[in-house]
């Protein structure tokens, strides 16, 4: 076959079969691969196509998606609808950061090291934490390193993990754990919040770690000082906190109340849903647990002629250089995500994140009293909640999410594969990206379906 | 270059036996290989280890390595001078280079370290 984006036509293929001896790829395939697995006959596919019919088929098939950017999104559980400023966009796509990979030689990497340090430091500033590396996968990853490196550190295998933290991220950490022989013991919610008492029955001197999420996977905003106190029924517990770092402009940062590690999903900082990814975990750290942390870390230096610079300054704990002693498995971060969520926060500034909270908080609790005053509906938990809630109806949620896509809107998570007893249960997400008259139609719709 | 009142293990780590205490370090051979060295990490006071366990870690520009319980027993001094100058294990590894201090929870593991001699061998 010869094909003009093709470097190889009939002739040069021949020329590579004859040095080695063979005169037809059957040839080739058939003296390396063995006959019981090898396909037979011609597959089944069809003539091929032009590109401008290429184009035209798939676009037809994209056209069936329904993206969240022309529906009107309630989705969230770590990965929400924000507002994304066009100018992130803008910087993001300059080739010296899009294209370049792995760019750690600091004689040519100054602005992507420079970036990475900004994104650090701003992370320490909105959790109140010490140190923050350059940047880890997700959230999910980011708890199950977490994990990791708590039990490394304290040399103990014991974890103690509320239920209300995000499913998905647990089931990342039950992961981890099985391959490491950590015991997981997951504290089931009361009301929606966690079991602080239960979990402080769990907490011995086996257990490297408390985790919790704030606010909680249901959008609850739990009480962290309780829970951070009950480290001191342990011997060497640490805390681990999974926070929204849009939350973390209105509510007290893990700095604040003894947390050890503190770490999640940065999506929500200048980065697009985009069906699920790529995102960025963010991942900060007393400076006591510094080289135990996973991933790298970027610092601030001077050159040779005493001018400011920027190297990778610790990166100890990966594998490529503790080979099979390591304590992590991440050898890379997410450094255009972290560009984007570093020019958010840089964008934002201390007041606006503020603002961006305020709205989300506002919104989120305008619609959840709308939503638990319908008939048909209600708001099974109690005490105040961030930008999301959860709303239990009295009718199948599969059939309301049915006939809310076709109304335009995305009506949010369903809970029931999640956790037992909430069948027709769902977590509602609002952002600072929906207006009124959109949670007003929502509610309608809600009443109406 | 290898000081007869000390023990050795295969894992080129040391012990001086001094005051009813077992002092641990890692011998000239194994700061030779591991090159300048940037970072030791300590166990706590009073942490308890079996022999061939994990204590601690050093870290050298080129790589990373455990620290293993040459003995059996119980931390009761660390080196804290190392926290700020671990380069002192590249210059004195058999002295100032000390890493911790245990209480031998069996004097008998003793026997079961080398002489300086039979170390110098396993080295050639």
């Amino acid at each position: 076959m010869n094909h003009q984006f093709l470097p190889n036509n009939e002739a040069s293929r021949k020329e590579m079969l004859e040095s080695i001896g063979l005169s037809s790829i059957e040839e080739l395939f058939g003296c390396c691969i063995p006959e019981q697995v090898r396909f037979k006959g011609e597959l089944d596919l069809p003539e091929p196509l032009s590109e401008m019919e290429a184009r035209r088929l798939l676009t037809q098939i994209a056209n069936v998606n329904r993206p969240a950017s022309s529906m009107v999104s309630f989705l969230g559980g770590g990965v929400a609808d924000h507002y994304i400023p066009a100018a992130i966009d803008h910087i993001v796509s300059r080739s010296e950061f899009y294209t370049a990979y792995t760019p750690y030689q600091a004689e040519v990497s100054q602005g992507t090291l420079q970036n990475i340090f900004e994104f650090q430091t701003l992370i320490c500033m909105l959790t109140g934490m010490d140190v923050a590396n350059a940047s880890m996968y997700d959230g999910a990853s980011a708890l199950a390193e977490g994990v990791l490196m708590a039990s490394a550190t304290t040399r103990l295998d014991k974890i103690v993990i509320s239920q209300t933290v995000n499913p998905q991220y647990r089931e990342t950490v039950q992961t981890y754990a099985q391959a490491t022989g950590l015991e997981v013991v997951e504290i089931p919610h009361k009301e929606g919040l966690t079991d602080v008492e239960a979990m402080g029955e769990e907490v011995d001197d086996q257990t490297a770690a408390i985790v919790f999420q704030n606010p909680n996977f249901f959008g609850q905003v739990e009480d962290p000082f309780p829970i951070s106190e009950l480290k001191e029924k342990g011997k060497k517990t640490l805390l681990i906190s999974v926070v929204d770092p849009i939350s973390l402009g209105v509510l007290v940062p893990p700095g604040d109340y003894d947390c050890d590690i503190a770490l999640g999903e940065g999506q929500p900082l200048g980065n697009p849903v985009s069906f699920g990814g790529p995102h960025l975990g963010f991942f900060a750290a007393t400076q006591k647990l510094v080289r135990k942390m996973p991933g790298r870390l970027i610092g601030q230096t001077k050159d040779v002629d005493g001018q400011r610079g920027f190297v990778m300054t610790l990166q100890t704990r990966e594998q490529h250089i503790r080979r099979h002693r390591a304590t992590s498995n991440i050898c890379t971060n997410q450094a255009l995500n972290a560009l984007a969520a570093a020019a958010y926060l840089n964008l934002m500034g201390k007041e606006g994140l503020q603002e961006v909270a305020q709205h989300c908080l506002q919104k989120a609790n305008y619609l959840k009293e709308k939503i638990a005053a319908l008939p048909g509906y209600t708001v099974p938990f109690e005490g105040p909640s961030f930008k999301e809630f959860v709303v239990k109806a009295n009718r199948p949620f599969t059939s309301i999410q049915e006939k809310m896509v076709d109304r335009g809107f995305l009506p949010g998570i369903h809970l029931q594969p999640y956790y037992e007893g909430m069948e027709d249960w769902f977590l509602v997400c609002v952002t600072e990206s929906r207006t009124r008259d959109e949670l007003d139609r929502f509610a309608a719709g809600l009443e109406g379906v | 270059m290898y000081p007869e009142e000390l023990k050795y293990t295969e894992d080129h780590e040391w012990v001086r036996v001094e005051d009813g205490k077992a002092y641990v370090g890692v011998t000239h051979y194994a700061q030779e290989q591991l090159g300048d060295i940037v970072f030791v990490e300590l166990p706590d006071l009073d942490e308890e280890f079996e022999m061939g366990d994990t204590f601690g870690v050093v870290e050298s520009v080129k790589t990373v390595s455990d620290l293993f319980m040459p003995l059996s027993g119980k931390v009761v001094e660390i080196n804290e001078d190392l926290e700020d100058s671990p380069e002192v294990v590249n210059e004195d590894p058999h002295g100032a280079g000390w890493i911790i201090a245990i209480e031998l929870s069996d004097k008998s593991q003793l026997d079961q370290l080398m002489d300086s001699e039979t170390y110098k061998k396993t080295l050639e």
